[in-house]
């Protein structure tokens, strides 16, 4: 008789369980017969990838939104389609036009992606065109999530500072998603190929050990980074400073936020520049935005220098900021050798579960207060603010801003058993670049799923999780709304002279005003007249750079002297 | 560009005793308004030429917001628009009035 464990036995003796190890040892052998040790001349880049790469492979191209490894996008789209092709990307930002070249080329087939700042407009028309099969439009966690469970990269191909000859990794400030990746790979039986400014003898730390590094291509110049993060407070208006006033007196201050992130746009830049300014005569030093979850803003110098800010972790760096940081470790995360250690999944995890604010900008607003920076022929992505504009429904710890929002939303639940709620606050003006209005009574995105055919519009912070809105007209809360009608009308009632704005019910959004849902500058002390640019604690770069006391050096689109 | 005329009756007189004010220019995104104290007591007109055009009822909107908010009689606003955002003429149009409201210097 067999018994069932003999039958167990006799299936792994016909089984193999390995199949994925002996596939990367060929493709390892394949591969070591172009490297001395794990390193790789730059002009047997292409040659790796055709030793490494199968027809079909999920490929990670190291794409953040800031640090590209455009050595190693260059090589592969210049592959033999004979041996590579077809290839699935998985990677969270498609920022470089070779991201996009790859498809066009017929290296790439299918993507799954989270954030393309750059080629919005191109990946837009290569969408429509059929050139890419999508997968999704992530979150950065959730790309990050996937890689693990269905998405994991069979090579992937990254980007660091510098490598030893053993093959470990050295990001420098810009580690990013480099750890989320290699770990994916690595201990799924991958490849990891790294591009490095320089092969030397002893990296300054490990960021990545070199047992989860195969092969190292030393790049002729520097891996390209985007100063993505880097606001000349020159160009902020007197419009943007308003709002900011009315975000820090109408919400930074009443719910004391302390932990909290910030958006790119320019309205959470004029809020950085007055913090030691309007807040600090406000009496609101020490009573808000101590902790961030945050890249290394130039604009929150001031802000720093001023002592209000206690400590910042970053999901990547920023151009220029790296000896500012060295000088303020007592601020930022660094590591043994002084030197910033950002990393994407864990400051976004941060940023969901330990921030209790989350405040940005979008492109458009709709009557339900989703959002979404997805216009009739960009399509940007995602990037994080999802997972910092949304509700943590796993988060467990109370603190004061957290169940202030929550008993505002629901006044009448026992105090023990309410959940609170993440402040996540949309910012913005009431009309945008070339007088395009924020408010619309249709997301653009809806347009697109339905022209794309996508299951899901492109929604980047759904209404059910924004709970305050806030223009140059005032705020609004969302927490206090009761029902769909009053939040529509309190969203048109911040929504000024756009077409939203003027179909408001007037009498209803007076009501609103009465119970507090919408705040006015005058019904928060706030003279518009007031809004000047003096008020903000920089007012150039050259300011910035002089409060760091010489430690920032911008880059040079942003220098003109 | 298209020429647009408001009147508008001002619940009371503008304060202060300036009799002209300009403020901001003439540029891509923004505007330049004269401000003169020409009119009787409680009649206020404003008199428009913007580069962009088809706005009337917005104007028509801010520009009844801005009397209603701060009643400025007596005043003749001329501006020169260049497409200004709606925020950005509310914002000048009080300027203006504030500047009206010191005193003759």
């Amino acid at each position: 008789m067999l018994t069932s464990r003999n039958a167990e036995a006799a299936g792994r003796m016909a089984t193999t369980w390995q199949h994925q190890r002996e596939a990367r040892d060929a493709r390892l052998e394949a591969g070591t017969r172009l490297a001395r040790g794990k390193i790789v001349e730059a002009r047997d880049a292409t040659r790796l990838m055709e030793a490494v790469i199968r027809p079909g492979d999920r490929v990670c191209l190291e794409g953040d939104n800031q640090k590209q490894a455009d050595l190693l996008s260059r090589a592969l789209l210049a592959v033999d389609l004979a041996k590579v092709k077809d290839l699935h990307m998985v990677q969270s930002g498609v920022v470089l036009p070779e991201h996009l070249d790859l498809f066009d080329r017929g290296v790439a087939k299918k993507l799954d992606y989270a954030y393309s700042g750059p080629q919005s407009s191109r990946i837009a028309q290569m969408l429509f065109g059929g050139k890419i099969e999508l997968g999704a439009i992530h979150t950065y966690l959730e790309l990050f999530a996937r890689y693990f469970i269905d998405l994991t990269p069979q090579v992937a191909l990254i980007a660091a500072v510098s490598a030893d000859r053993e093959g470990n990794l050295y990001t420098g400030p810009n580690t990013e998603d480099t750890p989320t990746v290699v770990e994916a790979t690595a201990f799924k039986d991958g490849i990891v190929i790294a591009q490095v400014n320089e092969v030397v003898d002893k990296v300054p730390r490990v960021d990545i050990p070199a047992d989860r590094v195969h092969f190292i291509v030393e790049a002729d110049k520097p891996f390209f980074v985007e100063p993505l993060f880097t606001r000349d407070p020159a160009a902020i208006t007197e419009g943007q400073i308003l709002t900011a006033m009315l975000a820090i007196k109408g919400i930074y201050a009443p719910y004391s936020v302390r932990r909290l992130n910030h958006g790119i746009g320019f309205s959470t830049a004029a809020i950085e520049l007055l913090l030691p300014t309007y807040a600090e005569k406000l009496g609101l030093k020490g009573k808000i935005a101590s902790h961030f979850a945050l890249n290394p803003h130039p604009a929150l110098i001031p802000a720093i220098e001023s002592g209000w800010v206690q400590q910042i972790h970053s999901f990547g760096s920023e151009v220029g900021m790296d000896d500012y940081i060295r000088a303020r470790s007592d601020i930022y995360f660094t590591g043994p050798d002084g030197s910033l250690r950002s990393n994407r999944a864990f400051c976004q995890t941060a940023g969901l579960y330990a921030c209790d604010m989350f405040i940005g900008s979008t492109l458009q607003i709709d009557l339900q207060g989703n959002s979404s920076t997805v216009t009739a022929s960009r399509i940007a992505g995602f990037g994080g603010a999802p997972n910092m504009g949304a509700d943590a429904r796993g988060r467990r710890h109370p603190s004061e801003p957290w169940l202030q929002a929550g008993r505002e939303a629901d006044p009448d639940g026992s105090a023990l058993l309410r959940r609170g709620r993440k402040l996540v606050v949309q910012i913005g003006e009431t009309f945008g670049e070339k007088n395009v209005p924020l408010f619309v009574e249709k997301l653009d995105a809806l347009a697109l799923a339905e022209k794309l055919k996508l299951e899901l519009a492109p929604v980047m912070i759904y209404g059910d999780d924004v709970t305050h809105i806030v223009t140059e007209e005032g705020v609004a809360n969302l927490l206090m709304c009761r029902d769909a009608n009053e939040r529509e009308q309190a969203i048109r009632g911040v929504a000024g002279y756009t077409d939203v704005g003027r179909n408001r019910d007037r009498k209803m959004v007076q009501q609103l005003r009465e119970r507090g849902v919408i705040r006015r500058p005058e019904d928060l002390g706030i003279d518009p007249l007031d809004a000047d640019r003096s008020m903000l604690a920089a007012r150039s770069i050259k300011d910035l750079v002089r409060w760091s006391g010489g430690l920032y050096a911008p880059p040079s689109q942003f220098r003109n002297w | 560009m298209e020429d647009l005329s408001f009147h508008h009756q001002a619940r009371t007189r503008a304060g202060g005793t300036r009799q002209m004010a300009i403020i901001g220019v003439v540029a891509s995104g923004n505007l330049e308004v004269l401000a003169e104290r020409v009119l009787p007591e409680t009649e206020c007109l404003l008199e428009i030429k913007t580069a962009a055009e088809g706005f009337g009822e917005v104007w028509d909107a801010v520009v009844a917001d801005f009397v209603e908010r701060y009643s400025p009689g007596g005043l003749k606003f001329s501006i020169n628009d260049g497409g200004a955002r709606p925020d950005t003429v509310s914002l000048r149009l009080a300027q203006a009035v504030r500047l009206m409201a010191e005193d003759e210097q």
